[in-house]
Formats: structure tokens, C-alpha cells, sequence
């Protein structure tokens, strides 16, 4: 046996689990019930006899699964992630005690409302918060992501134009923007067209101006955009569009640049979604839940979809389809079951109230400062195309001019995972070549940052020199680079008895 | 038989009113390792400069452009088993080939507006 | 503060390093009069621990919890007890924190995970294979419908009148914007629809819409009705609110249809007051391709050890850009590993107990119900929620008997508010959690407030 090899494929602490379709079994299970198993009626000739394929396990065989599983994974409470525009800080564990109180946790969407106002409370808590940070008028709770809230915000201005008798196709959106911006726009029946961004890294206003006119329904702006810089002229720009008849949509994933320290809603904006999961700390779940509550100007207040909480005196009404009549007859419908991520609610409340309007301002200062320290300690390694026009907002964007022949972006990434870190955002934004792009939010000290700093710093050289061993980085993490194209060309996307051993 | 080049890179045979086309080794290089390919149904009307096909790599998905118009008689099914053929293949036009669908010109006057294999060759060290 | 760790030596360390005089020279790009000089007025400032504890719980405390009092409520979201151990492997840092695993190296994790998740909800649904989830089975069913334009190219969908209202007002809302007609049929809880629905189909219809159990109880055989939409060339789409039925009743793939979306709250989520929930989405493998969603798909690494990787993004608008299944940007990842945990301490035996339990419960409940003066169950086989007529209106009985601490189901007149021949309808659901005792307060309570 060589010095890798052990019986168990295991190293120490670093523990190979199979598949609970490998070790569980039809007949097993982890729960134990009151009730005996009674006879049942023949239910209409529909009862499940075949076997389903579903294996269980005892308890402490599930327990001691899915922790060897979650080793396998990075985490912000194991390190930093320097993902730009995700906005991956501390997710704090009061959030986690506060949304499992039973009076959130355990209570049921269409429960009689007198029986729920405290849940009413806390969204229209929350909603407060949300219009003040941003100064905007109203706040539309539901949409379930980012991307779904982007979604609302588009559907509110179509259907502000629908109101006006307009027809209006194109949605402009910078080169620079998230697919998910022409993605949304195209959804909701737009045309998408391109604006350029300056040597700046901005928005072209000239070349935004000139192309404005009455078939523009509106503009999808980042601000800060994606390349981590603040949109100066954000104000002209919404004077210009709204000058036209068209709307300012705003992505909001880069909030946590400006919160407490700017409002979106005095740069003229109309629409914008926010994600809670960043800005305000829910967790990302490996992927997952979401919130995307979406701020919007008095203009397209009326259009915000159903249902939302308002306040009627002393309590608090859900309005939904059977009240919206009277006066929100012009929203544009429902975009989901029920009312939106209450388990992120509460836990984004708690977030907010903890920090307060002080704190809010701090982590915004904190996040820039922490941003712009990494982009001045590390220009000088790698190219940083816009660190000449001034500060960055929270994140740092570098290129790969400068590695060596056959060396790109991606060699940079995996050499991070084997420093002990997950990679930064990596080819994003398209309008910089290889983009590497840095954000490490506030939550990070500055002993972490130094430490990453050096990192990055002994990667990018390596990959300036043209160290060979990066090509096939990363070495120690659990798993080396994965073959991508056998897993499309090849799809497995279940397991199946039949392929056991493959 | 006769072969054109779009600067969209794509490349047609033409032999009378049949056509082959299909994607230039040039371009299977700039895609990488080739995942999937959606080519038109049999019978499909595509008009020139249409988009007709989407070829996917693992990171992106690219259209592809009907060099000519005419009408679809067959996509080539070796795709999609085996959609590695674009990359190994991109320009064969037979058998075995990583060609992508065979149609019936409608009008082979817009063969005029391609290049031939000089020109292409020539766009191609430009960029 | 404490959730931030710089002090200010560090700040001005920083500041010196970075070559600026103070924080307000790296927000230069802000015009002037967009610049807030302190702290927001009007908004509270920062607080402890101990005072953000005590705020929220005092707004808990205005909610009646479902475990607190007998509790009878459905109608898409469901009750069921989940096992302590999800709720803590739940939160593992490694868990809770980690992103979306594009960087499979470090994610194994979740991808694993996520492998066994959607092989669970693909053999839970009777279909080839399954997504990594939505984010509701509201969404689910939606996209469901978009699924089915793309696959048929045809854009008529035939919605049925037992499929949820709010499932229905998604799909009416979205459906504005994609083009699709929606053909809907009127709810109708005292007769079967299946006759009606088949009648309905025809040569442009691209797929039908129908809930199973539907949004009053009742399970019929979908067999019939997907052989109508095949011979018609339209897709069959079963939408499942209560996955714990499919423990004791046929799974909708084994019935024919050809994608089955649904919620998954029911195990591992809690009601959570309507969310984040989980929307599962399965379907047959030649429809992959047009499925929209995460994917995890098996591979190996570079030294030909399996490995689990994100597959098939090219469907998803972070690359179609315009061109994309749908905008979905994410799945409900820590509520698909709450729901695979549960199923795994589950298993299939587990599964099954507890939907005959489930449905034991119901039956029970119902035939006391039954004997209730002025309550009549509806007829017809039910999995563990049916329909009952009251007397009087059940939305002021819903309301009354909540003062008495009773929450005793959803009045389908808060579903169907201008449907004035439902508004003695209740719907009235019970899980393994329904207690002898709490069908007794309940039919006690009925009793007295009927006569």
C-alpha cells in the first residue's frame, strides 16, 4: 500500500461517503411511529404497490451521512469567499434562533389573519426598513430570488406602460450587466439592446442618451455595476430616460456598497430588487432560498404584485385577490403561492435590527474599505483595468493580462482552492478579459484579508511564472477538477441499480 | 464540389441544389469540447443569415446561421450520440463527418455573396 | 458591533495603505446631493442580542403557532412532524453557508446531496429524472407549462378546476407574457372533471394541468386522461401539493404523465408561513433538455474518482442570456437537503407508514366530522384532506372558532371569494400530528356553534 492509499480511500479526517442509495435499503428507516401500521381502504384502486426505490437508514447512519457530506463542502463560516456581486458575509445565528420560533416557524399562510398579525408585523416591519433604506415609496414582499424580483420589477413597468396605452419594446442594458438582466427583459416580451460601457467602466451616457426615444420602455442599470464601480451619473441617466417616458430599473445585487450612505431612490430609480441573502445576511443555503423584495417609486407602486400586508389602523391585512379590487386593481397578478419567504423575513429583521441605521452605514464603509484595500494591495501583481479612475465600491476587478502563455483565469481559481479558499468570481463581467472579480464584504478582518491578499498575491505569481503544478490544480481538495463535458455530453442525472459501479 | 464560408463560420458544399453545412474547424476550436447540438427538423424553411442550430459547449451556446435559404432534407444524427464529431471532425461533409444538416437551395444566387477557402482563410488570420 | 471586526486602528492602517485621508474620499464617486451625511433618521440604531430576542419573540407571541392549539389546515401547505436531526444537519456551517456549488472541487457536499435529492423526487414522482428544485411548487407548475410550449410548440394549455387558485393565479399572471392561452376549468367539487377535461382536448392543446390529490381531496386515476392528451399530442402535467399521498397512492409518472411538479414542504420544511418552500420538478428523460432549473449530473475528477457536478447550464439565462428556459437564477438548496434528509430517515418503509397513518388520521376525523350536526364530509376518496359543508358560513366559523383557539381548516371562500355556492366549504386536513383529542375539541366546538 503506498503512501496514499489507505483501505478505506479515506485520509484522516478527509472521508469518502457513498451514495445513501449504496448503503440504505428499502426496508430500513430512521423513524419511529405511535401508531402501528393499520389496514387502509382500497382508495379507489389507486394504492402504490410497486417499490419505489427509496432507501432509509437509522439515525445515526442519516447523522453520520450528511456531516461527512458537509465536510466536503467550503462555507463562510469556514473561510472567506471573495465572490464578487454575491455578497458573502457572516451569516449570523440569531437570524437562524429567531426564524425557528415557533410563532414563525409554525404557522400556516392562510391561518385566520387575526391569528397572524405578529407575522403581518414583521413584514410590514421589514418593508419599512427596506423603502427608508433605499427612499423609495412602496415595496412589493413577494418574489422569491433575485432573479424573480427582477422579474417584478420588469412586469411593474410593463405594465405602468399597459396603463399609459403604450407599446413600448426595448429595454436597454449595459454589456457589463448579469444575464439574468436580458434574460428577465426578454421574458417579459422586450426587445434587449446593448449599451457600451467608457474606458471608465461605466455606462455610456452619450451613447445611452442617443439612443433613447419613445420605443424605449426602460433601462437595466447596476449601480454599483458589475465591475465595482459607482454609476456617477445615475441621476442624469434616470433624468434622460425618464425624460423620454421610460423607467430606471435597477439591479440591487450590489447593495451592501451604499447601504446607509446613499439611497437608490434619490438617484431616480423606479425599481429595485434586492436580495436579502446578500445584503442582509440570509443565508445562501448552498443554492438557495432566496428573497428578491423589489422597492419601487410612487410611479409604479399601483402595478406591485399580490398579496401584499397593509396596515388598516390598529392591525395589519393581507390584501390579496378578493380585496385588491378596490385599490390595487392595477396590479399586475400573482407571482407566487402564498406570501413570499417568510423564514427570510425574519431572519433579515433580525439582521437589520441588530446593525440599526448606524450599523447599516458601517458595514457599507467597512465593505468599500475592505474592497478597495485588497485592489491597492494587489495591483501591482495583477492588472486591475480600472484602478487608475479612482476608488472601487465594494469589489475589486483584476484581468488576466500578464500570466503567462497558456496560463489563464481559471489556473488563478484553482490555485485558491488548494490555498484554502473558494475561488473569486471568475470570467464575470464579460467586458474584462479573464475577469477576476473580489468581493470580500465587511465581515472579514483585517487579518483575514491580509492573509487572503497573500494568498492571491503567491497565486498570481505563480501563474505569471508559469508554474506547471497549477495547471492541475487543485491537488488537495476533495475532489480535482471534474470533467464537465463528459457530465453534458453524458448526462446522469439520478442513480439507477443498473449503472451501480460506474 | 464547391466550398463556401460565412464570416459567422460556417462552411456549405454545394453540388447543384443539395448543400452540407457545417461549422469551421477554426470555430470548434474557439468553442472547445462540443456538448450538444440542436439542429432544424427535416422539412424546415431557413432563410439566409437565419439562426437554424445552437451548438453548446459546457460553458456557452452559440447560434448558428443559415449560410444560404432553402429548405432542411436531414440533420446529422451521429450528433447526437456522438456531438464530439463537430470537434474532431467540424469539416468532414460524409459520413463520420461533424457536418450539421443537408438542405435544398432555394437560391443559389446568394452563393455569391460568400467566401471561398483563400478568402476565409484570409478572414480568419485577421481576427 | 458584533458581526464586525474592524476597529479603527485597523481602519486608518487600511486608509494608509489604500492612500486615502478617510472613508468619505472612496465614496468621491457619489454626487454631493446624493450623499446621506449620518445615520438614516427615524430609523432605529444598533441593537443586542438580548433586545432584537426580545422584539421578535414579543412578535411571535401575536401568532397562534399550529403546534399549540388543534389544527386542521391545508390547502398546499402541510403539517407533518419533522425528526430532530434535519433541523441540525441543517444548520452544519458547511450547510448553511456554503454557495452554489459551481466550484465542484469544494462542493461535493451539496452536489452529492443534491445527486440523491433529485433521484429521491424522481422515484417519489413515478418520472425518469428530476431538477435540483424551484423555488415553490407555484413556480414549479408555471414553468411546467412553459415546459410544455416548448416541447409541443403549441400554446394552449388546459388548466383544471381542482388545481390550486393560487397555482392557477401564477400561471394566469405569467401566461400574459409568454403568449400561452390558459383554458380554465370552473372549479366544481361536487362532480368529476376528468370527462370534461378529455372533451377539452384537442389538436392544439400543448398540455394538461391537473392536481393530484386536487385542491378539494379527491384522487382520481390520471390514466385515462393522459392517454386523451397523447393521442392528442399534449403533454400530461401532474401537479402534487402533499408528496406524503404518493407514500400510499400511484405516483403520477407511473400514470403517464410526462412531468410531474409539486411542493415539497411537507418533509423536512415546515409551513413557515408559506415559505421558502420547495418546488420539486421531475419529468421523462427525452424532455430533459427543455427542463428548466439546476441539474446535477455524475462525472469523475481528473484522477477517475466520481464526482458530482452542476450539468446541463447552458439552458440557464446566466449563458442564453435572452435565450434561456427560464430566469430562474437559483434552486431552494437548503430546503431540497431538509426534504432529502427527512426521506433518507424515512426510507420507503418509513414513507409508507406514515401515509397510512396520514390517511388513517383523515379517515378518522372525517366519520367524526360526519356525525356533527350540520357538518356533511364530502363524498369520494380522499388522502388526508376532504371537504366538509357547514351549515353557516365557514369563513365566520374559521374566524369564530380561531378566539377559541381552534384552527379548524381553510373556508373555500378565502380561495374562492366570489364563489358564493362554496361559501360553506371547509377544507379540513389531518396529518400524523392530529391528535383523537383535537378531532374531539374540534367536533365539539362544530357542534355547538352549528346548532
Amino acid at each position: 500500500m503506498s503512501m496514499d492509499e489507505t483501505f478505506t480511500g479515506n485520509h484522516a479526517l478527509m472521508l469518502e461517503e457513498p451514495l445513501i442509495f449504496e448503503i440504505g435499503a428499502s426496508d430500513r428507516t430512521g423513524v419511529d411511529f405511535d401508531l402501528a401500521a393499520v389496514a387502509t381502504d382500497e382508495l379507489a384502486g389507486l394504492l402504490r404497490t410497486a417499490p419505489i426505490g427509496l432507501p432509509g437508514l437509522s439515525e445515526s447512519e442519516v447523522v453520520r451521512h450528511y456531516t461527512r457530506l458537509s465536510r466536503q463542502n467550503y462555507a463562510i463560516d469556514l473561510g472567506l469567499f471573495p465572490l464578487g456581486s454575491c455578497t458573502m458575509k457572516h451569516n449570523p445565528r440569531l437570524n437562524e434562533k429567531v426564524a425557528r420560533m415557533p410563532g414563525f416557524a409554525d404557522i400556516h399562510p392562510l391561518q385566520p389573519q387575526s391569528t397572524v398579525q405578529g407575522a403581518f408585523g414583521v413584514i410590514d416591519e421589514l418593508a419599512h426598513w427596506l423603502i427608508t433604506l433605499t427612499g423609495m415609496q412602496a415595496v412589493a414582499m413577494s418574489p422569491k430570488a433575485g432573479a424573480h424580483g427582477e422579474l417584478c420589477g420588469i412586469l411593474c413597468i410593463k405594465a405602468a406602460l399597459e396603463a399609459r396605452g403604450e407599446d413600448r419594446r426595448v429595454i436597454l442594458v449595459p454589456e457589463s450587466a448579469h444575464g439574468t438582466n436580458p434574460a428577465t427583459a426578454a421574458f417579459a416580451g422586450f426587445a434587449v439592446e446593448s449599451i457600451p460601457a467608457t474606458s471608465e467602466g461605466r455606462v455610456d451616457v452619450a451613447a445611452l442618451k442617443a439612443r433613447l426615444g419613445p420605443d424605449v420602455a426602460g433601462v437595466m442599470i447596476t449601480n454599483p455595476n458589475t465591475c465595482g464601480l459607482f454609476e456617477r451619473d445615475m441621476k442624469a441617466i434616470s433624468n434622460a430616460v425618464h425624460g423620454v417616458g421610460g423607467y430606471v430599473y435597477c439591479d440591487g445585487a450590489n447593495f451592501n456598497a451604499i447601504v446607509g450612505r446613499v439611497r437608490p431612490g434619490d438617484l431616480g430609480i423606479d425599481a429595485m430588487h434586492i436580495n436579502l441573502h446578500k445584503t442582509f445576511s440570509t443565508p445562501h443555503g448552498g443554492g438557495g432560498p432566496g428573497s428578491g423584495p423589489v422597492v419601487l417609486s410612487a410611479a409604479l407602486a399601483p402595478f406591485a404584485p399580490l398579496p401584499f400586508v397593509e396596515r388598516q389602523g390598529e392591525r395589519f391585512v393581507l390584501i390579496e385577490e378578493e380585496t385588491a379590487a378596490d385599490h390595487h386593481a392595477q396590479s399586475f397578478g400573482r407571482m407566487c403561492a402564498f406570501h413570499g419567504q417568510m423564514g427570510m423575513f425574519t431572519r433579515a429583521l433580525a439582521y437589520i435590527l441588530s446593525h440599526g441605521a448606524d450599523g447599516l452605514r458601517q458595514v457599507a464603509e467597512d465593505a468599500v474599505l475592505n474592497a478597495n484595500y485588497i485592489l491597492r494591495s494587489l495591483e501591482d501583481v495583477l492588472d486591475a483595468p480600472f484602478a487608475h479612475s479612482g476608488p472601487c465600491m465594494h469589489e475589486a476587478l483584476f484581468s488576466d493580462a500578464g500570466l503567462a502563455e497558456g496560463f489563464t483565469t481559471i489556473d488563478v481559481a484553482k490555485g485558491m482552492i488548494d490555498e484554502g479558499y473558494h475561488p473569486m468570481t471568475v470570467y464575470f463581467p464579460l467586458v474584462v478579459h479573464g475577469a477576476m472579480l473580489v468581493e470580500p464584504t465587511e465581515t472579514e478582518s483585517k487579518t483575514a484579508l491580509d492573509q487572503f491578499i497573500g494568498a492571491l498575491r503567491s497565486v498570481a505569481l505563480r501563474a505569471k511564472q508559469g508554474d506547471p503544478s497549477l495547471k492541475s490544480a487543485p491537488h488537495f481538495s476533495p475532489r480535482s477538477r471534474v470533467d464537465e463535458v463528459l457530465a453534458a455530453r453524458q448526462p446522469v442525472l439520478v442513480w439507477r441499480e443498473d449503472r451501480a459501479g460506474e | 464540389m464547391p466550398r463556401y464560408f460565412t464570416e459567422d463560420h460556417e462552411w456549405v458544399d454545394v453540388d447543384g441544389t443539395a448543400a452540407t453545412v457545417g461549422i469551421t474547424d477554426y470555430a470548434q476550436v474557439q468553442l472547445g469540447d462540443v456538448v450538444f447540438v440542436e439542429l432544424p427538423a427535416a422539412g424546415k424553411a431557413l432563410s439566409k443569415g437565419e439562426p437554424c442550430a445552437v451548438v453548446e459547449s459546457v460553458k456557452a451556446a452559440s447560434d448558428v446561421y443559415a449560410p444560404v435559404s432553402g429548405t432542411v432534407t436531414a440533420g446529422n444524427d451521429a450528433l447526437e450520440a456522438d456531438p464530439a464529431l463537430v470537434n474532431s471532425a467540424a469539416e468532414g461533409a460524409a459520413a463520420g463527418g461533424g457536418w450539421f444538416f443537408k438542405l435544398t437551395l432555394s437560391d443559389s444566387g446568394e452563393l455569391d455573396g460568400l467566401m471561398d477557402a483563400a478568402s476565409y482563410a484570409a478572414f480568419v488570420g485577421g481576427l | 458591533m458584533r458581526y464586525l471586526p474592524l476597529n479603527d486602528a485597523d481602519r486608518r492602517s487600511m486608509l494608509g495603505v489604500i492612500g486615502a485621508g478617510s472613508i468619505d474620499d472612496l465614496f468621491a464617486d457619489v454626487p454631493a446631493e446624493a450623499r446621506l451625511d449620518g445615520p438614516i433618521a427615524g430609523l432605529p440604531l444598533h441593537a443586542s442580542e438580548l433586545s432584537v430576542e426580545r422584539h421578535m419573540a414579543a412578535l411571535s407571541g401575536r401568532n397562534m403557532a399550529a403546534g399549540s392549539v388543534p389544527f386542521f389546515l391545508g390547502a398546499g401547505a402541510y403539517r407533518h412532524h419533522i425528526p430532530a436531526s434535519v433541523d441540525h444537519l441543517i444548520q452544519r456551517g458547511e450547510f448553511l453557508t456554503a454557495y452554489t456549488p459551481y466550484q465542484p472541487e469544494i462542493a461535493q457536499g451539496t452536489l452529492q446531496m443534491l445527486f440523491e435529492f433529485q433521484t429521491q423526487v424522481a422515484r417519489l414522482y413515478g418520472c425518469d429524472v428530476a431538477n435540483a428544485s424551484m423555488y415553490d411548487g407555484s413556480t414549479a407548475c408555471w414553468e411546467a407549462v412553459g415546459m410544455a410550449r416548448r416541447v409541443t410548440k403549441r400554446s394552449k394549455a388546459l388548466i383544471a378546476g381542482g388545481l390550486h387558485p393560487h397555482y392557477a393565479s401564477v400561471a394566469r399572471t405569467m401566461s400574459k407574457y409568454t403568449g400561452d392561452t390558459l383554458v380554465e376549468m370552473t372549479p366544481n367539487p361536487l362532480a368529476d372533471e376528468g370527462a370534461a377535461l378529455i372533451a377539452a382536448i384537442d389538436g392544439e392543446t400543448s398540455c394538461v394541468v391537473v392536481q393530484y390529490p386536487d385542491i378539494f381531496g379527491r384522487v382520481t386515476d390520471l390514466r385515462p386522461l393522459a392517454e386523451a392528451a397523447h393521442a392528442a399530442g399534449a403533454l400530461l402535467i401532474a401537479v402534487v401539493t402533499e408528496p406524503v399521498a404518493l407514500g400510499l397512492i400511484e405516483a403520477p409518472g407511473a400514470m403517464g404523465a410526462d412531468i410531474v411538479v409539486g411542493e415539497g414542504q411537507s418533509i423536512g420544511v415546515g409551513l413557515q408561513f408559506g415559505g421558502p418552500y420547495l418546488g420539486l420538478f421531475a419529468c421523462k428523460d427525452k424532455y430533459v433538455r427543455q427542463m428548466p432549473g439546476r441539474l446535477c449530473g455524475q462525472s469523475v475528477d481528473a484522477t477517475g474518482r466520481r464526482a458530482y457536478v452542476l450539468t446541463l447550464s447552458t439552458r440557464e439565462q446566466h449563458i442564453r442570456r435572452e435565450k434561456a428556459t427560464s430566469n430562474i437564477c437559483t434552486n431552494s438548496g437548503l430546503c431540497a437537503l431538509a426534504f432529502s434528509i427527512h426521506m433518507s430517515l424515512l426510507g420507503e418503509a418509513g414513507l409508507r407508514q406514515l401515509a397510512v397513518i396520514n390517511h388513517a388520521r383523515a379517515t378518522a376525523a372525517a366519520a367524526a366530522l360526519n356525525a356533527v350536526l350540520g357538518v356533511t364530509v364530502a363524498s369520494g376518496p380522499f388522502f388526508n384532506e376532504f371537504r366538509i359543508t357547514l351549515n353557516a358560513d365557514a369563513r365566520e366559523v374559521a374566524r369564530t372558532l380561531a378566539t377559541r383557539g381552534i384552527l379548524c381548516g381553510v373556508p373555500l371562500g378565502r380561495l374562492y371569494p366570489d364563489r358564493a355556492d362554496l361559501a360553506n366549504d371547509l377544507l379540513v386536513t389531518a396529518t400524523e400530528t392530529t391528535s383523537d383529542a383535537d378531532i374531539a375539541v374540534l367536533c365539539t366546538a362544530l357542534g355547538e356553534l352549528l346548532s
